[in-house]
Order: structure tokens, then sequence, then C-alpha cells
């Protein structure tokens, strides 16, 4: 791990004595998460008068500055207040809003048929996650049982999800810390899973693929060969990012020893994925509460043991290996049968019988227009998406529309530990810390 | 009624906590009023659930009706709270009721600093303050934005619809 100057740091004399910031260790890591300077505010009222400034700067004194929320850096836009010292950040505190489309609101407004359209726009680079948890809840409402094929195409869909979702990561990711070519790779292999998904679903991104009742289409013919094509060439192509950025010298010194968080401390602040893992957390939903046939399925959890940016790339890039393996489990168990549940309830009839019969015509007219009653309730359904735990709070008052969709997105959580993670670090460090959370910005606002 | 879920404390283990119970659909809802809200958490907190993963608001302005266990008053809002131990996998869901004439809660900033950025998003959709709370202010919504975005009485707003052409101009 590289040296940082950690020790001696940032001592200023004040009026009550010195003042410093301590090394990390020195702080317990409960007081580190409760101390206000996790939160930053700049204050409001009147504009500045140019008058009033001081024009004598002085070496001590620190510099709030903006990073976004139109930095390139920022993965969207986010944008970071850090206080500065020199170029050491001492506080900083992440600033949201920005893509706010107030989805959770039009979720209320939109049927359940309709309500995939909604939240596969929240996470665009793992929308599956968010409309299984968004199907999986109105089913667990409904009470129905989705046929088995339709749940291992499910499974299927978010493990290549999950695997095209690493793979923009380790692009921009490379991107973020200098390495152009990384970024080209990414994206030529992501291409291959986005094939894949614009064959299936029809589309490259937007899916709306997994409804409640089922998926939206059975796979096409020649799915297998398509699938096997990831399964030969992505493995490859893995070890050639293994070359390019894992022992490389350059890479390493960026990431190793930057942005560390503990178990405790991710654990505290809610984070969920491979920012817990990357803190020797061995915890992943698939795993440790399985839903749907993950529990059936041989698979391991990355964890990584010092909780900082190579690990979680360390972690990324394993995880799509595992994925891989799961992939190629799927792919074998894949059975025959129905796509989706074969309830007149929930499930439209088919289109042939719309040119023959009158009530199917009527039926499914009522389903696309008015959509089906939903049993008053409420339930909260999570699943493990790329970026950590993906749920969905629904609130039914029997009526075709949700009355409340909540979706707790993983990125939302996992931006807090930004502060404690760039404290004391460098603003390079920041970039390459802020690239290892992985916030989708769609997901965070919402 | 469906069976319950493995994931989440048994019927026993909730009635040990001292406050109304309910399940929906096999999880197991806790239902404390406000004044022991805080002190719930704190104690599920020291019996070894360690996460808040979710915090989150309902407004019930047109839903006043919904089934809630003996001794569970409705009131207009409601704060809903996923709990998780990772140690023993399991959950537990916290709904506590909160007026419209007062709404106020504690933070759980000081058990879960996680929650921060929830409890401003809540703050932000439905306007319930959460006393304790380092830095409650808008999160998601323009700090100069008037109203709650998620509240029932706020109107989702319209885009007016075109339906003819603009007249041609030949």
């Amino acid at each position: 791990m590289s040296e940082r100057p950690t020790d001696p740091v940032l001592v200023h004399e004040t009026d009550e004595g010195p003042q410093g910031l301590l090394p990390r260790t020195a702080t317990e890591s409960r007081e580190l998460l409760r101390e206000e300077g996790a939160v930053l505010r700049v204050p409001g009222g009147p504009v500045l008068d140019a008058g009033d400034l001081d024009i004598e700067i002085t070496d001590d004194e620190t510099m709030i500055i903006n990073m976004g929320p139109q930095h390139p850096s920022t993965h969207g836009v986010l944008r970071v207040m850090m206080e500065l010292d020199g170029e050491t950040i001492l506080r900083s505190k992440p600033v949201i809003g920005y893509l706010h489309t107030g989805m959770e609101k039009t979720g209320e407004e939109l049927t359940y048929v309709q309500g995939c359209t909604n939240v596969t726009r929240m996470d665009y680079v793992a929308p599956f996650a968010t409309e299984l948890a968004f199907s999986l809840a109105t089913e667990a409402l409904l009470e129905v049982q989705v046929p088995p094929r339709a749940t291992w195409i499910r499974m299927l869909m978010a493990e290549l999800n999950r695997i095209g979702s690493h793979l923009l990561w380790m692009a921009t990711n490379g991107m973020d810390v200098g390495s152009t070519s990384m970024m080209i790779y990414g994206f030529r292999e992501r291409e291959m899973i986005l094939d894949f998904f614009q064959k299936v679903t029809g589309l490259r991104m937007n899916y709306n693929y997994i409804r409640p009742g089922g998926v939206a289409a059975d796979l096409p013919d020649g799915w297998r060969q398509d699938v096997e094509e990831i399964l030969h060439v992505i493995p490859g192509r893995l070890d050639e990012y293994d070359d390019l950025l894992t022992g490389q010298p350059i890479f390493r010194e960026r990431t190793q020893g930057v942005g560390v968080i503990t178990a405790d401390e991710a654990m505290a602040l809610g984070a969920t994925g491979p920012i817990l893992r990357s803190t020797g957390m061995a915890w992943d939903l698939r795993r440790d509460m399985p839903y749907m046939f993950y529990g059936d399925l041989e698979f391991d959890v990355v964890v990584g043991s010092f909780g900082d940016a190579f690990d979680r790339y360390a972690i990324r890039l394993n995880e799509i290996r595992e994925s891989l393996r799961l992939v190629r489990q799927i792919s074998d168990a894949m059975p025959a049968g129905d796509y989706r549940v074969q309830d007149k309830k929930v499930t439209p009839p088919p289109r042939r019988r719309i040119d023959e019969s009158m009530e199917a015509l009527i039926h499914h007219f009522k389903i696309f227009t008015e959509g089906f009653k939903v049993p008053e309730g409420e339930v909260y359904v999570a699943v493990e998406g790329p970026r950590g735990e993906v749920g969905c709070l629904m609130v039914s008052d029997g009526s075709p529309k949700p009355y409340r969709m909540h979706i707790r997105d993983a990125s939302f959580c996992n931006l807090q530990t930004l502060p404690v993670m760039v404290r004391g670090g460098l603003v390079a460090d920041a970039v390459a810390i802020i690239s290892s959370i992985d916030p989708i910005m769609g997901g965070v606002d919402r | 009624m469906s069976v319950a879920e493995p994931f989440y404390v048994t019927e026993e283990e909730a009635q040990g906590f001292g406050v109304p119970v309910s399940f929906s659909h096999g999880q197991t809802v806790l239902h404390p009023s406000r004044a022991a809200y805080h002190d719930l958490v704190e104690r599920l907190a020291g019996d070894g659930f360690n996460g808040a993963v979710d915090l989150s608001g309902v407004d019930y302005l047109a839903h006043p009706g919904r089934p809630l266990p003996d001794g569970v008053g409705p009131e207009r809002f409601e704060v809903v709270v996923q709990l998780i131990s990772y140690r023993r996998r399991q959950r537990v869901r916290i709904r506590v009721q909160v007026p419209e004439s007062d709404a106020v809660l504690p933070t759980l900033f000081d058990v879960y600093p996680g929650t921060e950025a929830y409890e401003r998003e809540v703050y932000d959709m439905f306007g319930i303050v959460f006393t304790g709370h380092p830095d409650l202010t808008r999160i998601l919504m323009p700090e100069d934005w008037e109203g709650h975005p998620l509240r029932k009485d706020y109107s989702v707003g319209r885009v007016p619809v075109q339906f003819k052409h603009p007249p041609s101009t030949r």
C-alpha cells in the first residue's frame, strides 16, 4: 500500500491551541461516522459582496470547491462539495438530485403492467435488478407463483446484466484512473451482452422485459448459441484485463490503499454489494437469503480484505467470473414450459386469440388499459443487484395502481460512504474513489 | 394467509419486543408508537440488527382504512424502516404512525448513520421532520421548492397534449 502523509498532517494554530486532523486510526469508527464533518453545508443567504472579501489569503485557510455536477469523472450528474487543504480533502459531501424526475410519484400513476417501464429507467445500467424487485413485490402481493421457466429466464437475464454492468464499470473505472484502452475493451465486451439483450427483449436498454407474472416473451430461437458465445469469449477477455490492469504498477498505485472503509463503517452506513464485500464481509443476498433458485446453484461470494478501491476492482472482476459460472448452470438447467403465469387475471391472452375471440380482445384491452387489481397489503422484496441490495416496498390499496412504490436503490445508500472514504485523501484519489463506489445517478435520484 | 418468510424474525421473537406485531405476506412488522420508536430501534440494534437497509415514508391520506394490529391508531403518515441482521440473516420491518398535525419523529442517525440520506429524502418528499438530524434539508428537490411531492394531496401535474397539428401555412 502506498504511504499517505497521514501522520503529522494539517495541524493548524488556532486561538484554542493547535488543532489538526488526526490519522483515521485515531478516531473510533462509530465516532467517525457520527461526526458533524460528514455534513458539509455552504451557508445560504445573500451573495457575497466582493468588497467584503479578505483578499489576503493565507496558507492555512481551507478551501471549499465543487466537483461536478458536470465533471467528467463523476459518472453522471453527481456534485461533490469538498473542503480542501491544498490537495488534501478534509470533508466532503455528495450533493444529489440533479437527475430527479419523481419516478416514485410517477409509479403511483401507472398500473402494475406499466410500472416496469418506469422502474427500468431508474438504474439504467442494471435495469433487470429493479424490474425483478418490482415484479417480485407485485407477485408477492398477488400471491401468484411464476412458472419455473420464467424464473430461470429471469435469473439468466439478471446474471448477464450483472456481467454487463460490471463490464461497464471496468470500462469507466479504467477511464477514471487513466487507462483509456480499458474503456474501449470494457465497452466492446458489454456490446456482446447488449446484443443478446436486444435479441431477447428488442431493446438495448430500458428493457421492460421482466414483468409481474413472468417475462414479456420467451427466449428466441438460438439463444443457447449466443449464451455459449458469451461464455466462450468473455473468460479470455477477463484474463486480458488481468494482464492489463491487475498487475500494472500505475493502476495498483492509483487504487491500493485508496478509499479504505472498514466493515463496521460500511454496515453502519448501510452500504451493500461490492463495497460491503470489499471489507471482508461475505454478504450476498443470493447466498445468504436465497430467492428464486439461487439456493440450488453453486457459486462463490467474492470478498476483499482491505476495503480499498483495488479490492472493489478485484471483486467486480471476479464476480463476472462467478456470474459466468452461474450463467453456465442456468443455461444447462433451463426447463421447458411457460414463460409467464397462466393466470387470466394477470396475463393477457396471446395475440392470436385476439383475432378469433371477442372476449379475448376485451380481456386484452382491459388488462392494458385498466390493469389488474392487486389485493390490499404491503410487502418489501429485496434482490442482489450488481451494486448491492435492490429492494422494492410496495403498498397496495386494492386498486390497479400501486398506492406507494418505493425502490431502495443500492447506489443511493452506497454514495453515503463517499465522505468516509475520501477523508484525508487527495483530490486525484477522489476520482478513483467515486468510480469505485460505482454510483448510477439514475438510481440515486430516481 | 401466506407462509412465513424464512428470513424474517419469528412470531415468538417479535412478541418479545413488547410492541404490536403484524404479518404481511409472511414478513414480520413491528408497530411501535412514536414514543417507543427510537428505543425499540436502539434495542434492536443492540440485539444484532446491525444494518438499516431502507427508510421510507407512506402517505395514507387516500387510504385511511388499512389493516393495523390492535392498539395502533391509523395516522396520515407512516415511516417504514427495514432492519437487517447480517449475523442471524434476519430482517424485520418497523412501521411507525406519524400524525399530520405533528409530523415529527426522532432521527435514527445516532443509531444508524446510514439513515441520514433516507431521512432527508422522507423529509423532502413527505415533510416529516426528524428531530436531531444533523442536516435536515432537501436532498432530491431544489432547495427553494415548495411542497412535498410524494404527499397524496400534491398533484402530479400535467403537460398539455397537443392533439392537432398546427394549422398549415399553405
